[in-house]
């Protein structure tokens, strides 16, 4: 069971009811996939016992093999090679690691080598698993880091994971083939538009969803006649306080600071449970019609 | 012409809130929103629009099942792990074309994708651009590139003095494209561990690309002492400090009131908002006037 907790919009509490969520259960795996920026381990203070590179390829060029014919550069669709008269360039920033150019060099003289963007690290945290990603400052692509990121679930345990905040590609890689996602979103008009797009990202990837709303009362009521009229589920609310935020700016947990709301995540988990069952059960009913 | 970037690394510190209150008090901006994935600016400007033009992201392979023999080099060769049989995930394919160039039967080409809009808008702060990208489509990098130079574009013909770009949150793609080349770059943060965090590695990024940074400390009275962190951080790394904004429910009252913080009232929020913009504009305009001066 695979559970994304995602948002359009950044800072309304991804990270804040993933690691509550993980707290509730009795254990689970939690990914932090929010690469750019992972913040999890700020609440969770896990004891780190494992590092991994995330390389992602990149051609070497041998000159002295080099005929500068050229079709290196034109098979390289993001401009990433230049061949000039007697030189050639690579641009690794704009790379994708496709392997065009390796594949089409008449003189061999293109090697696979490796780059590494980022660090995937593990750990514990209490009874968490706990796995998180870090993109190296500097480099453009999240996306390789959190598809690697994707290798260390356990299918089966419950597993969490934080998803970056926005619409397009780190979010879609980060909740792509999870069993639910759980969008979190602010009752402003900013946190509307912003769920608008992320809902209609999830139902396009074919993915349960329902909201929480975070930080409730402070604005209006348009998101839950959203969710009526859309029919999303509104699967818990928690309205804004001036304790849990500002032991949120110190790193302790919603959870902690107020024990009580333990049984609400855990409601939160009974309600997503059933949820996305029902979609299971609704897929193979579907596929024993076909 | 000056180019200013308002970026957080944490989203939700109030990005949107500062650019829309910078619109309201800068002389002759041109307004570029480049947070394309979940855009929010339009909400407080309410743009009327006067262009629409469509966004054509990476193209997507497309498999002919007519010709295809289904030998699978396709699915072997393809490094995104976007083909599966005869089908091509679309969130997958980046458009390499390495697929269509191996294909002995020559059955796959490459499509056009249409992955958004960018459109040109009025609004009562000045023109503005922004962009929609598609339902679950791909290259927000570009699309932020094409958002910024049709903001300059338009800044050139209509004589602008400044380009408000409003960012994206993280550090990866869209925040580079966002920050490229721009005089100065303004970190919106909040005192929270979070905040902090994400503050010193969006700070690493524009050391990286050696663009000038100011910070301003939003909500700082949540937590005073993480402020001060924050604020002894920056000095320590020779960052000024453009300013520090309370917390104050007000903020939200604005935004549902379709106005900025600079218009509405908000009490020490407005003073501080402003005193924030008049450090930003004399770092912008104060040194390019010497600089004249010398000239």
């Amino acid at each position: 069971m695979v559970i994304s907790i995602a948002s359009g919009k950044g800072g309304t509490g991804k990270t804040s009811v993933a690691v509550s969520l993980a707290l509730s259960l009795d254990s689970c795996q939690l990914l932090d996939c929010d690469v750019e920026e992972p913040n999890a381990s700020l609440f969770l203070k896990p004891l780190i016992t494992g590092k991994t590179f995330v390389n992602v390829l990149e051609p070497w060029i041998d000159e002295s093999k080099c005929s500068h014919c050229r079709a290196c550069a034109e098979i390289c669709v993001y401009h990433a090679i230049a061949v000039f008269e007697k030189n050639v360039f690579l641009l690794p920033q704009l790379c994708h690691g496709c392997g065009g150019c390796i594949l089409v060099c008449p003189e061999k003289a293109i090697a696979e080598g490796r780059r590494s963007i980022g660090v995937i690290e593990t750990g514990t945290s209490n009874s968490i698993a706990f796995i998180q990603g870090i993109l190296n400052v500097g480099e453009h692509m999240a996306t390789p880091v959190i598809r690697e990121m994707k290798r260390f679930i356990k299918e089966d345990m419950h597993v969490i994971i934080d998803s970056p905040p926005g619409t397009s590609c780190p979010m879609i890689e980060g909740i792509k083939g999870s069993d639910f996602v759980l969008l979190v979103t602010e009752p402003t008009p900013f946190g509307l538009n912003d769920l608008k797009l992320a809902g209609d990202v999830v139902r396009e990837l074919k993915i349960p969803l329902g909201v929480l709303i975070n930080c409730d009362g402070i604005g209006d009521n348009r998101v839950r006649e959203y969710c009526q009229d859309e029919n999303i589920p509104l699967l818990l609310s928690i309205p804004w306080s001036r304790a849990i935020a500002e032991a949120y700016s110190r790193g302790i947990p919603a959870v902690e600071a107020r024990p009580d709301l333990k049984e609400n995540f855990r409601s939160l988990f009974r309600g997503i449970m059933s949820l996305a069952e029902r979609k299971r059960d609704y897929d193979v009913q579907l596929g024993a019609r076909r | 012409m000056k180019q200013l970037t308002v970026i957080s690394g944490k989203g939700g510190t109030g990005k949107t809130t500062v650019t829309a209150a910078f619109a309201h008090l800068a002389i002759n901006p041109v307004i570029a929103d480049c947070d394309v994935d979940a855009a929010d600016l339009h909400l407080l400007l309410s743009p009327k629009l006067i262009k629409q033009e469509p966004f054509y992201g990476t193209r997507l392979a497309s498999i002919d099942i007519e010709r295809c023999s289904r030998c699978g080099i396709c699915e072997e060769i393809c490094r995104f792990r976007a083909i599966h049989g005869l089908q091509v995930d679309n969130t997958s394919c980046e458009g390499c074309e390495v697929c269509a160039y191996i294909c002995p039967e020559k059955a796959i080409s490459l499509k056009e994708r249409l992955s958004g809009y960018w459109f040109v808008s009025d609004t009562k702060e000045g023109p503005m651009v922004h962009a929609k990208l598609g339902i679950a489509a791909e290259n927000s990098g570009k699309l932020v590139s094409l958002v910024r130079q049709a903001a300059k574009d338009l800044a050139e013909t209509e004589k602008k003095d400044i380009i408000l770009i409003d960012g994206p949150p993280g550090i990866g793609c869209p925040v580079i494209a966002s920050i490229g080349g721009v005089d100065l770059v303004l970190a919106v943060t909040e005192p929270t561990l979070s905040g902090l965090h994400d503050l010193k590695r969006i700070l690493e990024v524009t050391n990286h690309f050696h663009i000038p940074a100011m910070v301003c400390v939003n909500k700082y009275d949540i937590n005073p002492e993480n402020t001060r962190t924050i604020e002894s951080y920056c000095e320590k790394n020779g960052i000024p400090i453009a300013g520090r904004i309370p917390y104050d429910p007000a903020v939200t009252k604005a935004m549902m009131n379709v106005l900025s913080v600079a218009e509405y009232p908000c009490g020490q929020v407005t003073e501080e908002v402003k005193n924030t913009w008049r450090k930003v504009e004399e770092y912008l305009f104060r040194y390019s006037c010497d600089a004249q001066k010398i000239q």
